[in-house]
Order: structure tokens, then C-alpha cells, then sequence
């Protein structure tokens, strides 16, 4: 395992099958009634979020705790960073304080690359800009697993913005390695020009690919997108590219839908979908905390 | 003064003798008397004195930057002896008064000749044309004028701006960028940006700028001047216009001329590091082949260094936050050695004709870019391309340490600048 862990294309399929494997024995902690362990105890995980994601937060803070390290929160509003300190300012700060892991979420893609330069602990990549957000792709991953055993050959649909998308590059990377057959589904302005050097296959219909998928992911899409011309509506789009009941039911039995969360329930999925039991999206976020749990594990180098 | 044993433009040993700032006598010569001053240039390449078409000295307003006297004295250690000031400075140099400054604060320094650009609009806001003409009868006798670091995008003035500065024989520098396709743009557009999530600077954004502009200065029979041609599609454009006749000059920048935007990714530096962001964005190694080729064959007809100094702590940020542009005086000959010379593109008169007499026609210099010829200007540059060394910006005189080339080993060293006669740098420091 590297020492960071900022891309999916850091992992290869032995440390992301270790990664998920350890999960998977973590999980079983998490059904205990006393769920701590002492694993990490005495070491200082730093939250280091410079945009708001309670979600996302309380995921890691859970799993650090769980593991009993120390945990701090240093969220930029209200903190010096509000004031125009600058990021590498901030983090020799947390250098000095001695943070063994920092986990980070940046609104500049590659900001936790930089962070990397100026301080000597693990970084942990909890979504930086557009670039990638590796324990979501890790989390997805698991819970995929879970419901279908083993990936390999597995076929994933995204469906989304994965323009501007995080999770898609680092699903698409994380897949690609554990061997799973990934198709992304999107209008064509929501695509990267280079999509085609991607390890995956590209479609503009996404009927067309349902009835072959095993899990379809839907991806967040932001209404402002709309008036960047990216599309016309969002009646449109949830026309085109919306995982209605209709489509849903043309999906194969034993296929899953996921999504990362924050939902626009209406927008690219129907309420019914989303709170159906072939949905994972509640699973999902428990899962988010075993496998963060096994990441920092692993990066301290903790024991069980 | 004689300088003994250069070789003018990579030719045959000879020696210079330099009488009141003009070249008296080229051939083998041995000293008049036993004070007159000489320099052995132990076989170092004579070329005329560098014109960099665009550089940018910060003064007034970014003077943690770089001021006039420090870029100056970086002009002249990479053996230059006039570079064009460029406008966006804080007060943008858009008056008669902006621009007589710069250019006095250049007479005074002596280390390099500088010709200030003036701002074809107001506060380079593109919606009003700004006094060109006062800018052209002032003491700084502007002829280039450009808004470079933003584009003039508006057509209407765009064409009006082309067509006035006939009055003066002056040139308007385009910087190419159509502004809508490049919001919020980080690098360039492609394999690279796709991965990093980076938003996309497409090349399309400065072809599309590229070509009406050589259509509206064809309409009304202007000069245009491109700035920092980054793309193999832009080349194209310019060769179909200049096949056509019109009176169209280009120019490279030496970083665009060597480096691929996959150092964002994969640099010794880590990925995402700001030291390599730049406008426009470095391409791709297709469009670096394109540009080559094109400085070749006069496609492309100058190197300017689109030096831009910045403050560390302007560059020390994560990606979207830092500057935009790197240094490049101290550095440009070696890069062109590396790029053109070693590989077998161009030789040394190349070389002079797109580093020093090109830049100075389109600059209207007289005084500058002549041919190491007896009655000429005595600016020239002694370089021994013989050494390779590692860069090493600690010993820059810019003010600003921004080189993409810190570690990298390149070939070449400026030993000695002379301006008017007057050697402003000798055993390659300033004197």
C-alpha cells in the first residue's frame, strides 16, 4: 500500500482486495454491541474539510473513533483558513500539532497532492474538486461485493454528470482495477473529451444498456449544470438520463442501484427506485465507515 | 575594445573591434595599443542582442514580483539587449504617462533597452480603445500595443484597434483566447485534464480567436501579431493566412516549444504542481512537434519568453488558486538550443533571425536585431553552447524563482551581453 491514499489508481488489485477484505472483518466488529477497538489509540486523525460535508465528515470521524484515535475536526469556515491563510500555512500547522493522518476534502482538484509536500503523515483523500473521491469508489466497491460476490466481469452502468464527477473517475479507476466491466452513461456535454482513453465503455442511451448491467449508479446531477448549457432542462434530463420505475423495471432482476448521495430524488432517480430493496444507497453509508475503518488501518499500519 | 576569437552566428573565429557602441571592424585584428581593452571569447557563438517581443517587468504595482531593474538584469544575463515591457501592470500601462515611465526606468537601469506595450483598451478591459496615439507620439514611441493576459475578444473593437494603429505603423499582439471556452480553465484540454478533473483550456478557444483575427486584419489590411502560439491547430491557421500574403506575424514561447502538459500529472515536482501552469496551458507532445516545425519553416516567425514573474507565495497553493505563467529570459536561449539548435532544426542564423531581427521588425526597433556587421548597434551575445548544466534559479537575477526547468540539465550558457559596446554582462554575471 502507498502511504496516501488520493487516487483509486494508487491501489493495486492485491491492496484493494486487502482493502476490502479487512472491511469485511471489520463489519463484524461493527455488529458487536461495544464497537470500538483499540487500534489506533494514540494516534491523531485530523479532518481537515474545506468544504462543508457532514456526511462525508461524520463517516471518517466514525471511523476513527471506532478504532479509538484521536480526532480533529478543523473545518475551514469560521477557522483562519476564512481569514486567507493560505493551504500550505494550514498545513504546517497541522504538521506541528503532529497529525499522524489527515483526511482531506478540497474544493481544488489535486489540493491533497500539494498537502502531500508539506507534511510527513498519511493523506487520505476524502474528495478533492472533480479529480476523484477513492473511499467512495472503495465504499461502492464493497457494498457491490456484498450483494454480488465477486466483481470480475461484473457489468457497472454510471450514469451521470461524470464531467464534473469525483466518484466516476475514481469508480471507473477503482473497477477497472478489480476487474468489473464499467459503461458510463451521460449526455455527451457531460463527458470528458479524452472519455475515450478511459479503462470503460461510453454510451449516450441508457435504455439501450440497462437490460445488460448489474448495478447501475446514478450520479448527483446540480440543476446549475442547466444553465451552463449542459443541458436544457431538468425535465429533459430526467427524460434521458432519470432511473424511473419504467426503466427500472427493464433492468435484470438481481441487478442493484446505487447512488453516492446527496439524492435529487425526481431529478435522476424516482422516490420508488431509491427506497426499493434492490437500492444499496442506505447500505452504502454504513459501509462508509467500515471501509474508511479499514483504510486508515491500514495507511497507520494499525493491528487488530 | 576588441572581443577576440568569437565566432559570428556559429561561423569562422574572428575577432570584433567596438568603437562608440558600433561595431568598427570584424576579421583578424590585434590591438591598436597596449590599453586598448580585450576580451577573449575562447570561441564562444556571436549572435546580435536578443529582442524578447514579450516579457513581463511587474513595474509598476507587482514590484515583490520583478521590477524593471531585476527583469532587465535577468534580460541581460539570458543575452538580451531590449525587451518589450508588456501592459498589464497596475496602473495598466494604458496612458502616455504609464508607458514613458517604464521606458525611463529602462534607460536608467542600462542593463537592457525596454520598449514598453501599450494597452489597446482602457484598463485592458477590452470596451474602450485606450490613447494609442498618445501612447505612439510619447517619449516611449510605442508600436506595439496588447492586452495580453486577456484577449481582445469584442470583434468590433478587435478591428477598430487593427485598423488605427495604421496611422503609426503599429502592430496590435493579440492574445488568443476566446474567454467563454476557456471560464474557469486550468490546463489544457485533453487526456491529461480528463484524469486530473482540471477544467479544460481547449485549443479550439485559441484557433477560433486565431483565425477571425487574421481575417479581420486581412479585411483591412493591417499587421497582426500573434502571441504565445500554443497549438498544432493554430499553425495550420497561420500557414493558410500567411500563404495568402497577409501581413501576419507569430510567435512561441520557448516552455511551448519543450514542454507537454502531462508534467501536471507526472513531473519530479508531484502532480498538480502550479510551477508548470501557465497561459495557454502547455499542450501536448503533438503540438510541441507542430510548433517546432513551424519555428522551422517561419510559420511561426519569433521566440518571445512571455516571461512571468511570481511570488513565491503565489505558486506554493493547490492548483486553482496559483498564478498563471512562468520565467523564461535566463532560460530561452538554452531551451532554443535544446529544442531547434541540437535537434537539428535550425541553425545559429536561424536562431538570430527569430530571437533578435525578426522581434525587432515587428517591433519597429531600428536600434536593434541588426546583423553582427561593421556600422551596426554593437548589441550582441557571446554563448558557448558546449556546456550542459543543471538550472539552478538560486542564481537567477529575475526576482522570481517560477522556472518550470529547476533540476532539469540543459545545454548552453550566455557568457557575455553587450549593450551599445557596453558589456552589461561578462563571464556570464552582471557587471
Amino acid at each position: 500500500m502507498n502511504k496516501h491514499l488520493i487516487s483509486a489508481a494508487d491501489l493495486s488489485k492485491d491492496d484493494a482486495l486487502l482493502i476490502l477484505d479487512t472491511a469485511e472483518e471489520l463489519a463484524r466488529v461493527s455488529e458487536r454491541s461495544i464497537k470500538k477497538l483499540p487500534t489506533l489509540r494514540g494516534r491523531t486523525v485530523v479532518n481537515l474539510f474545506f468544504e462543508d460535508s457532514t456526511r462525508t465528515r461524520i463517516s471518517f470521524e466514525a471511523a476513527a473513533k471506532r478504532l479509538s484515535a484521536d480526532v480533529i475536526n478543523f473545518s475551514a469556515k469560521g477557522s483562519s483558513v476564512s481569514k486567507g491563510e493560505s493551504l500550505k500555512d494550514t498545513a504546517l500547522t497541522l504538521e506541528a500539532m503532529g497529525a499522524d493522518a489527515v483526511v482531506m476534502r478540497h474544493g481544488a482538484s489535486g489540493a491533497p497532492y500539494r498537502l502531500a509536500t508539506w507534511i510527513k503523515g498519511s493523506i487520505v483523500n476524502a474528495g478533492d474538486g472533480t479529480h476523484e473521491h477513492p473511499t467512495q469508489a472503495l465504499l461502492d466497491a464493497f457494498s457491490m461485493r456484498r450483494r454480488l460476490g465477486n466483481l470480475e466481469g461484473r457489468k457497472v452502468t454510471i450514469v451521470g454528470d461524470v464531467l464534473h464527477s469525483r466518484v466516476a473517475r475514481s469508480n471507473v479507476l477503482l473497477l477497472a482495477t478489480l476487474g468489473a466491466d464499467v459503461t458510463l452513461v451521460a449526455p455527451p456535454t457531460l463527458l470528458p473529451v479524452s472519455v475515450d482513453t478511459w479503462p470503460c465503455s461510453v454510451s449516450y442511451d441508457l435504455d439501450s444498456v440497462l437490460p445488460k448491467s448489474d448495478v447501475v449508479m446514478m450520479l448527483r446531477v446540480q440543476k446549475e449544470r442547466m444553465n451552463a448549457a449542459y443541458f436544457p432542462s431538468e425535465r429533459e434530463y430526467s427524460r434521458r438520463y432519470g432511473l424511473d420505475r419504467d426503466r427500472f423495471a427493464r433492468m435484470p432482476d438481481d441487478a442493484i442501484v446505487m447512488h453516492p448521495g446527496p439524492m435529487n430524488r425526481g431529478m435522476e432517480i424516482a422516490a420508488e427506485v431509491a427506497d426499493s430493496s434492490r437500492s444499496t444507497i442506505v447500505e452504502q453509508v454504513a459501509n462508509g465507515v467500515t471501509i474508511r475503518m479499514a483504510v486508515l488501518y491500514l495507511l497507520l499500519g494499525g493491528e487488530i | 575594445m576588441i572581443i577576440k576569437n568569437v565566432r559570428i552566428l556559429g561561423g569562422d573565429l574572428a575577432d570584433i573591434r567596438i568603437e562608440n557602441g558600433v561595431i568598427a571592424e570584424i576579421g583578424q585584428i590585434a590591438a591598436e595599443s597596449a590599453d586598448e581593452q580585450s576580451i577573449d571569447g575562447q570561441g564562444a557563438i556571436a549572435l546580435p542582442g536578443l529582442v524578447d517581443l514579450h516579457t513581463h517587468l511587474r513595474e509598476p504595482g507587482r514590484e515583490d514580483a520583478e521590477t524593471v531593474l531585476t527583469g532587465t538584469q535577468s534580460a541581460a544575463r539570458g543575452g538580451y539587449t531590449a525587451v518589450h515591457a508588456m501592459a498589464n501592470t497596475m496602473p495598466v500601462a494604458d496612458t502616455a504617462g504609464v508607458v514613458e515611465q517604464v521606458w525611463r526606468l529602462g534607460q536608467e537601469g542600462g542593463y537592457c533597452d525596454v520598449q514598453p506595450v501599450g494597452a489597446v483598451t482602457v484598463g485592458l478591459e477590452g470596451k474602450q480603445l485606450a490613447e494609442l496615439g498618445a501612447m505612439a507620439d510619447s517619449a516611449a514611441r510605442v508600436r506595439v500595443f496588447s492586452d495580453d493576459g486577456k484577449c481582445v475578444d469584442d470583434a468590433v473593437l478587435m478591428r477598430r484597434a487593427l485598423e488605427y494603429v495604421k496611422a503609426f505603423d503599429g502592430v496590435v499582439a493579440q492574445h488568443a483566447q476566446e474567454p467563454r471556452l476557456t471560464s474557469g480553465a486550468q490546463m489544457n484540454e485533453g487526456v491529461v485534464s480528463g484524469r486530473l478533473g482540471l477544467t479544460g483550456w481547449p485549443a479550439v478557444a485559441e484557433e477560433a480567436i486565431i483565425a477571425r483575427d487574421c481575417l479581420l486584419a486581412a479585411h483591412v489590411g493591417s499587421r497582426l501579431h500573434v502571441c504565445h502560439v500554443s497549438t498544432a491547430g493554430s499553425v495550420e491557421i497561420l500557414r493558410w493566412a500567411k500563404s495568402k500574403g497577409w501581413n501576419i506575424t507569430a510567435e512561441v514561447t520557448p516552455h511551448h516549444l519543450l514542454l507537454t502538459d502531462e508534467l501536471v500529472e507526472d513531473s519530479p515536482n508531484g502532480p498538480y504542481n502550479p510551477i508548470y501552469k501557465v497561459n495557454p496551458p502547455l499542450r501536448t507532445r503533438a503540438d510541441v512537434e507542430a510548433l517546432r516545425e513551424a519555428l522551422a519553416d517561419g510559420t511561426i516567425d519569433i521566440v518571445a519568453t512571455d516571461h512571468a514573474p511570481h511570488p513565491v507565495e503565489d505558486k506554493e497553493t493547490e492548483w486553482a488558486a496559483a498564478a498563471m505563467g512562468m520565467i523564461g529570459l535566463e532560460t530561452a536561449l538554452s531551451v532554443v538550443q535544446e529544442a531547434m539548435v541540437d535537434t537539428g532544426l535550425l541553425d545559429w542564423a536561424g536562431v538570430a533571425e527569430r530571437m533578435s531581427l525578426a522581434p525587432a521588425r515587428i517591433g519597429r526597433l531600428s536600434a536593434h536585431g541588426n546583423p553582427l556587421e561593421v556600422g551596426a548597434p554593437a548589441n550582441l551575445v557571446l554563448y558557448n553552447p558546449g556546456v550542459r548544466t543543471e538550472v539552478d534559479p538560486r542564481g537567477f537575477s529575475s526576482k522570481s524563482r517560477n522556472t518550470p526547468y529547476e533540476g532539469m540539465t540543459l545545454p548552453g550558457r550566455v557568457v557575455a551581453t553587450f549593450l551599445r559596446g557596453k558589456p552589461t554582462v561578462l563571464e556570464g554575471k552582471l557587471v
